[in-house]
């Protein structure tokens, strides 16, 4: 059963060739099983079978949702109401959220279970889930790797099949970079399409929520209840959600692909830069035509991203004060003791980072130099994609400059981290949806193919990726020991 | 562009942020060296360039000045790190 898409599993249930229950169960030994993978914070054994149950007799009933019965995991960013969301941070080991996230509403009027909370980097701040209050996260090709981060969590989950489908968030890279490294399909979409509200805040002008699956039809169906307006989120666009799924099989013949110049420098690794090239050939036969576009502003994307992502960072972690919930230090002396110390004492050292430099950065005397240049140079960079995106229709290139790097390779230098994001960054900074396929293997590790739509394109990205899932079979390649 | 262990010391008090004093110079090193990355966007003429506070250009919504939220005190406090009588308590600020 776990190897199965779902709507394979969709059918299964609807016929009665296994229960939800049974489907459940299954996971729940895999997730048992697999533990050393540390891809879950908490698992819900009990919730997740009371809601098969539930799934299973509205199944009998024949009213059922569209995901009904299906056992899928959520990244540990998302409230879930009684399950504790801790963000992958100590400051929330106690955090019971009062209330649900919209996906997480959105999921649960689906019908689909809840197999438990995934573990990611802090604050979902990290490029390998290494920052995480709860410890690393192991790639499932290579246990000794990372999965990237910060949604490593439930790229592990979906890798090593301990989930059909997950979700993740993305603020400079965190659904695709992961995805990439675990060889699995990842989605950002554009921001505002999926609500926000109960995801927690780590930099709000471009956090984005969306699915983390084995493939893009499977992605669609989960983008199908994840997208939407929600009036409780603020940004929330007011646009009619398509079916993500009626378009999947469209040809390809005359898509326009454009391949960004300053993707394809020297820093990306010449094994990596083949594979990229042979995923377009693909697509070359499947009917595209591809050209060269130039994108100058990108280099600058890094710099501009961590200006903009930290001053956004330091103002959303500053309700984390030891006051009304979350960690607080023991006997503070006085209030400025008790912020201080709650703080520091739950903070790891990533997000103290972010939140020294976004403090700085926005600190009188400092804030044109760095906050209003980064918001300028971003300016630049969306007005590169609309250039660009005025002349092709998608635009393609890696997810990473190499595959998944070892765990402790990067600890020590934050800056070569920051590198880890270079191709993905960019994007948030546009608001533009992207997408991350499997599209081979370096040394036995999986390469992601990014590819980079217009706003609102999410169905044409789906069905760009289907039609190669159509005409390859990378995304069907499991770890060894997880078949 | 680098940063003392003094600036590293003043911005933590500002983001109240407790530091342990043995880390205060791995701090400064690190930050140095964003700084230096952030540095950068210098050589990049932006006179004249509007700055991009959101990706779509959107206007924030309004809605109806109307009660939406029912009162969960209790429910809000059941995760409070100290509560009495419904308030929140905090160490004595005012002698």
């Amino acid at each position: 059963m776990h190897n199965m898409t779902l709507s394979e599993l969709t059918a299964g249930l609807r016929d009665k060739q296994f229960s939800s229950v049974e489907l459940t169960q299954a996971f729940l030994s895999r997730i048992d099983q697999h533990q050393d993978l540390n891809a879950f914070i908490t698992v819900n054994d009990e919730t997740a079978l009371q809601q098969a149950q539930a799934a299973d007799q509205l199944i009998s009933a024949g009213n059922a949702g569209p995901l009904a019965g299906i056992p899928i995991a959520q990244k540990d960013i998302f409230c879930t109401l009684g399950t504790k969301t801790s963000c992958g941070s100590k400051m929330l080991d106690n955090f019971i959220a009062p209330y649900n996230a919209t996906v997480v509403d959105n999921f649960n009027r689906a019908g689909a279970v809840m197999l438990g909370k995934l573990n990611m980097d802090e604050f979902a701040m990290g490029s390998s889930n290494e920052n995480s209050f709860y410890g690393p996260v192991r790639n499932p090709w290579d246990t000794d790797c990372v999965p990237g981060g910060s949604s490593g969590g439930s790229a592990v989950a979906v890798a090593a099949r301990l989930a059909p489908a997950a979700t993740g968030t993305d603020t400079g890279g965190s659904i695709r970079q992961p995805a990439a490294l675990c060889g699995i399909t990842g989605l950002k979409p554009t921001y505002g399409r999926v609500s926000r509200y109960g995801m927690i805040a780590y930099a709000s002008s471009l956090d984005q929520g969306g699915p983390m699956a084995r493939s893009a039809e499977d992605a669609a169906l989960l983008m199908q209840v994840m997208a939407g307006f929600d009036p409780k989120d603020s940004t929330s666009v007011e646009q009619a959600v398509p079916d993500y799924s009626a378009c999947l099989n469209d040809s390809l013949q005359g898509l326009k692909i454009g391949l960004p110049k300053q993707f394809f420098s020297s820093a990306l690794n010449s094994q990596m830069a083949a594979a990229i090239q042979a995923a377009v050939d693909e697509y070359r036969k499947l009917g595209a035509e591809v050209k060269e576009v130039d994108m100058p502003n990108l280099e600058l994307a890094i710099p501009a991203y961590y200006v903009i992502a930290s001053a956004e960072c330091s103002s959303n972690l500053s309700r984390y004060d030891g006051v009304r919930f979350g960690y607080r230090c023991q006997n503070p002396e006085d209030l400025t003791d008790l912020y201080t110390r709650s703080r520091g004492e739950a903070f790891g050292a990533e997000v103290k980072r972010r939140i020294l430099m976004g403090t700085y950065a926005l600190s009188a005397g400092y804030y044109d130099a760095y906050y209003l240049k980064a918001q300028q140079v971003r300016r630049l960079i969306s007005d590169d994609f609309k250039r660009a995106l005025s002349e092709v229709d998608v635009l393609m290139g890696p997810v990473t400059p190499s595959t998944a790097f070892r765990i402790g390779e990067k600890t020590s230098d934050p800056i070569q981290m920051y590198l880890e994001d270079i191709y993905t960054i960019a994007i948030n900074l546009a608001g533009l949806p992207a997408m991350s396929i499997p599209a081979g293997f370096v040394e036995g590790m999986p390469v992601g193919l990014q590819v980079i739509g217009n706003y609102f394109s999410e169905a044409k990205l789906l069905n760009i990726g289907h039609r190669y899932q159509q005409a390859t079979d990378w995304h069907l390649q499991v770890p060894k020991g997880f078949e | 562009m680098s940063l003392t262990a003094n600036d590293v010391t003043k911005i933590a008090h500002l983001a109240r942020l407790g530091i342990a004093e043995q880390d205060i110079d791995n701090y400064a090193k690190d930050l140095s060296g964003i700084l230096d990355l952030m540095t950068q966007m210098g050589q990049l003429d932006t006179s004249g360039v509007t700055p991009m506070a959101h990706p779509l250009d959107q206007m924030q919504r309004l809605r109806e000045d109307i009660v939406t939220e029912t009162d969960q005190r209790e429910h809000f406090q059941a995760i409070a790190p100290q509560t009495e009588a419904g308030l929140y308590l905090v160490p004595k600020v005012i002698d």
